[in-house]
């Protein structure tokens, strides 16, 4: 057992109460004197020229204020700087229904709202694509004229022999698999309050101040400056609270700008938050993707060869599309050992909203797509499904054929755990007509190993500050968007100064205070943002010791640090304790999460302690000089008193870069993918199936996650089983359906997020295989689970009925189409069905299965019965 | 629209409010009262943030008329606070995870406010039921359901508003 005092502990967020309560604020609940509503109007039409836009009938209207259009802010911006294709409101050109074209800043939403409608847009109308692979054959009308055949990127990488490995396989499976689109539907609608400096002589406009609900407080700087053609230094991001990001958050949303440019216009202060239906629309969410794989494996299980071609739906925008396509194939390696590789990956543009990054960015369909053919490959060659993953394992360290460097390695340990505790062995196959167990893995990055923004300075810098009564400020650009990052950082700082964690506070995310961190995505901030903390903590513990160290007649390499005492190593057991204090031999209080009168007390005992320690202070300041003989403790507080004594001031620094070891290959999108550190995920699922209604339930989820150490074991499960409970979303029940570029459900109760009633109980297992760079050994937890869920209950309807579903959403409609197929004995690829390339023949918008003469009859006022 | 004056009584409180007969209760909490923490998660009734108490029944505010709530009792989540301290549904939620982002948690509060005064111990089946009001994208519920467990314990050991055992972290 390790011996921490802080870190490891399931410690309540330290901003729950905030949240239970109401207090707490996002960017929504805040107003300024003077404050303006802004409403943007969107474009109805998928794709069109703009010929003119019209402002002059909502200027007069009674409240209106002002009214901006793309003349107002005519640079490209974009989140990658490849990919600067956007315009805050469109200038010449719409590209999805639901694209920008003005923003209405008025009194109040009603009068905003008013004035959209006296708006006048002419429009030239274009042809729109809507498919990926029809959209890749276009010749005119494209959707970005610089990108011939909408394709946004294509890569096309070969590891290894391919032709070789699939030579030597003595089982080759083919199918071609798709993923639906899904978007990330956090809880909280985009909002951003905007609001410029006004010179009180001049009147002129001054720097710009911006609440946002964002993850990455940076890049919503640093796009600010592009567009509004300001220094960096002029705008200050706040990120208020986040009610969820997910990726959807994580790049810069047009609204965030459009603030920022009517704020500019009407010298007022504007506050745009999004209905859900713009929410939809800005997406930024999992794209549709189409894969066509082939995996090659020996009799006994040894993979030979993979070839993945892998078609990404991106919608009307690059957004993260270069990073996804690539993550895609990055990804295929370091969960297993497969040293032959063939990945071909294009991103292509339709007319439909940007789709980003998601949670799981770029691996989650792709993994479903393998981990089910894995399984095909299992059940061919009559091998358990778990000995097949454990055939392939990977012999850490070790550098995969696509050049990612793997170091800790819990993927093992998450497969035997999740076998153990789901009784596989026992219940595989045996639990009745329609039950099934289904098992697969994913892993995940710790952080993106290369920033977007090339560059070699550092990913994430920590400043901490102690004042005289021994307060603890730590100032970090990590964003805290309700995974724990604050609580994170906090329980580092304290671990590492060995004080109370009540001490603590954490000033985040705001461009002004705090250094520049790349904020909160690609599940960096435990990694990146920790191992800064640590340094920064350890900087500033350096000094306090030194200065206690002269104190105490010793050495500062023998102080200990620990439980708001600073002590000599060999007087260690002598230490005399205050009352209340968490003893030093403190065992860890095993899954009693903070709840209990222990802590209530130690609690108090920390406020009481503070007001002995003020009247201690004072009283110590007179005895310094009397008292000369070294002691064998102080208490933290006395310690600082000491360093700031002795230094004049106590602040440290602390910055993470990842090493250039980590940094990966050298090829053409070598930079994608590689990451200081994986995470790893072992995944059972428990399913029935009700053979009349195609109903898929999952009644349990055991899942087995190598987070590297649980720095709070109760965020950590928490992460887990969000990550799970989303898999299990997106592999039952949520999908983006189109008509014709038109979202037909943009809303939570259309799109089906799983409610309480559908949720099943998820068992988060904790493996710790400590990494050598984590922070305390951590890795990352919030994202890498959600990748193994849908291939867990797909191989578990396999076991369940027998059927092999080769696209998700596992919707009543394909689980029965399946099901009629194998029951008339006919192969049927269930991807035939829904074939892209003919979307006229079977497919009712991108939802439900129609087949040919076979749907279900048409409303008689339905026009496409007609046809 | 001319506005009239209505008498709102809301966290034991009575507010004389000069609204439009149109508005909504949950732009009326935000907007005039500036009671925050009930949110707007969707367009359509479907998320259940803004779930307040409507004497003493869990209803949604945002679709409903604040001219409507006239001679109720409404309780927002800003009034579940006991005496100056966390209630225990609200310091379990904090200490089992069941709040992550946050944003929905406020309704959720109220949805398991209501759960509890009507049926002190709650079945896992009853709590699902309950819970499926309300929607959220972080949790997967499933620490909520330990956080209601034990906000159950803890009320039945009266631990809830005792002043020594005040909720609080080390």
């Amino acid at each position: 057992m390790s011996d921490f005092s802080v870190v490891g502990k399931p410690i309540p967020m330290i901003d729950a109460a905030a949240k239970t309560t109401g207090a707490g604020k996002y960017t929504d609940d805040l107003s300024l004197p003077g404050l303006l509503i802004g409403k943007i109007l969107h474009s109805p039409h998928p794709h069109a020229r703009i010929r003119h836009i019209d402002i002059s009938r909502a200027l007069e209207l009674d409240g209106v204020v002002a009214v901006v259009t793309g003349a107002d802010a005519p640079n490209p911006y974009g989140i990658l700087p490849v990919g600067h294709d956007e315009h805050a409101l469109a200038l010449d050109k719409v590209r999805y229904v639901g694209d920008n074209l003005a923003c209405v800043a008025a009194e109040d939403s009603r009068a905003a709202e008013r004035a959209l409608e006296l708006i006048d847009v002419d429009y030239d109308i274009l042809p729109a694509y809507f498919d990926p692979e029809e959209s890749m054959k276009a010749e005119r009308d494209l959707i970005h004229e610089n990108k011939p055949h909408n394709l946004e990127k294509d890569y096309h990488h070969v590891f290894g022999n391919p032709a070789q490995g699939f030579a030597q396989a003595d089982c080759t499976v083919e199918g071609r698999f798709i993923a639906n689109e899904v978007t990330h539907a956090a809880m909280e609608p985009h909002s951003t309050l905007a609001t410029f400096d006004l010179d009180p002589v001049t009147g002129n406009i001054g720097r710009l101040t911006v609440w946002s609900s964002t993850q990455v407080p940076y890049y919503l700087q640093h796009k600010l400056s592009l567009v509004l053609d300001l220094p960096m230094s002029q705008i200050r991001v706040i990120k208020p609270l986040v009610g969820g990001g997910f990726g959807g958050k994580s790049e810069v949303i047009p609204l965030e700008i459009i603030a920022a440019i009517a704020a500019r216009k009407a010298r007022r202060p504007v506050k745009i938050t999004y209905t859900r239906e713009e929410v939809c629309w800005a997406h930024r969410g999992r794209p549709r993707t189409i894969i066509d794989l082939k995996t090659g494996a020996t009799s006994d299980g040894r993979l030979t060869a993979v070839e993945a071609r892998v078609i990404q739906d991106g919608g009307a925008y690059c957004s993260y599309g270069v990073v996804t396509i690539l993550y895609s194939g990055a990804l295929l390696g370091a969960l297993y050992d497969i040293a032959n590789l063939q990945y071909d990956g294009y991103r292509v543009l339709t007319n439909k909203p940007a789709c980003g990054a998601m949670r799981g960015h770029g691996t989650v369909n792709v993994r479903f797509a393998f981990e089910s053919q894995l399984d095909e490959i299992a059940a061919k060659l009559n091998l358990d499904p778990a000995e097949i993953r454990r055939q392939n394992l990977l012999r850490p360290p070790a550098i995969t054929v696509n050049g990612l460097r793997v170091q800790s390695y819990g993927l093992p340990e998450c497969i035997e755990k999740v076998v153990e505790r789901s009784g596989w062995a026992e219940r595989k196959g045996r639990l009745g007509k329609g039950r099934g167990l289904g098992l697969a893995c994913s892993h995940y990055v710790s952080g993106a190993a290369n920033s977007i923004i090339r560059s070699d300075m550092p990913h994430s810098t920590v400043n901490i500050k102690i004042d005289r009564d021994g307060g603890v400020v730590v100032y970090t650009g990590a964003s805290e968007i309700g995974q724990g990052s604050d609580t994170m950082t906090s329980q580092i700082a304290a671990e590492v100064l060995g004080c109370l964690l009540s001490r603590v506070k954490v000033v985040a995310a705001d461009t002004d205070l705090t250094p520049i961190d790349i904020g909160s995505y690609s599940s960096r901030v435990t990694f990146m943002a920790g191992n800064a903390t640590l340094r920064a903590a350890q900087e500033v513990k350096r000094q306090i010791a030194s200065a206690a160290a002269q104190k105490m007649g010793c050495a500062p390499e023998e102080l200990i640090f620990r439980d708001d005492l600073v002590f000599r190593r060999d007087a260690q057991r002598g230490v005399p304790r205050l009352e209340g204090e968490p003893s030093g031999e403190n065992p860890s209080r095993q899954r009693s999460r903070g709840r209990t009168h222990e802590q209530a007390n130690t609690s108090q005992a920390s406020v009481a302690g503070r007001v002995e320690g003020q009247i201690l202070r004072g009283s110590l300041q007179q005895k310094r000089k009397e008292d000369l003989t070294p002691k064998d403790f102080m208490t933290f507080e006395e310690a600082v008193v000491a360093a700031i004594d002795f230094h004049g001031a106590l602040t440290g620094t602390g910055s993470y870069a990842p090493p250039a070891a980590a940094r990966g290959g050298k090829y053409k999108g070598a930079g994608v993918g590689p990451s200081p550190a994986y995470s790893y995920s072992a995944q059972v699922a428990e399913v029935s199936v009700d053979e009349e209604t195609g109903q898929v339930t999952v009644h349990k989820v055991w899942a087995a996650h190598d987070c590297g150490r649980a720095l709070n074991p109760v965020a950590v499960e928490g992460q887990v089983i969000g990550s799970v409970w989303m898999g299990m979303g997106q592999a039952l029940t949520e999908e983006m359906i189109w008509k014709d570029g038109l979202l037909m459900n943009p809303g939570l109760l259309e799109y089906r997020s799983p409610s309480a009633a559908e949720s099943p109980q998820v068992e988060a297992i904790i493996v710790e295989s400590v990494d050598p760079e984590g922070p305390f050994g951590a890795k990352e937890c919030s994202e890498g689970a959600l990748a193994a869920t849908i291939p867990a209950i797909s191989n578990a309807i396999y076991d369940a009925v027998g059927i092999r579903l080769h696209e998700a959403p596992f919707s009543p409609e394909r689980v029965l189409a399946a099901l009629r197929a194998k029951k008339a004995a006919k192969p049927l690829n269930l991807t035939e069905g829904v074939d892209p390339t003919r979307p006229t023949r079977f497919r009712e918008h991108g939802g439900a299965l129609c087949f040919k003469q076979k749907g279900p009859e048409r409303h008689e006022l339905d026009a496409s019965r007609a046809r | 629209m001319t506005k009239q004056l209505v008498a709102l009584r809301v966290n034991r409180r009575l507010h004389e409010l000069a609204i439009e007969s149109s508005w909504l209760l949950l732009d009326t909490l935000r907007e005039q009262l500036q009671l925050t923490g009930s949110k707007r998660g969707c367009d359509d009734s479907s998320c259940g943030a803004c779930t307040v108490l409507v004497d003493g029944i869990p209803m949604l505010a945002c679709t409903l008329l604040a001219a409507s709530c006239e001679g109720r009792e409404i309780t927002t989540i800003e009034g579940v606070t006991e005496h100056g301290a966390l209630a225990a549904i609200q310091k379990a939620y904090g200490d089992w995870g069941g709040a992550q982002c946050g944003f929905c948690t406020p309704g959720f509060i109220m949805t398991v406010k209501h759960l509890l005064a009507t049926t002190p111990k709650p079945s896992e089946e009853k709590i699902r039921e309950a819970l499926s009001s309300n929607l959220c994208r972080c949790t997967g519920y499933s620490q909520m359901y330990e956080a209601i467990k034990a906000a159950v314990e803890a009320e039945q050991k009266g631990l809830a508003g005792d002043e020594k055992n005040a909720p609080s972290r080390t």
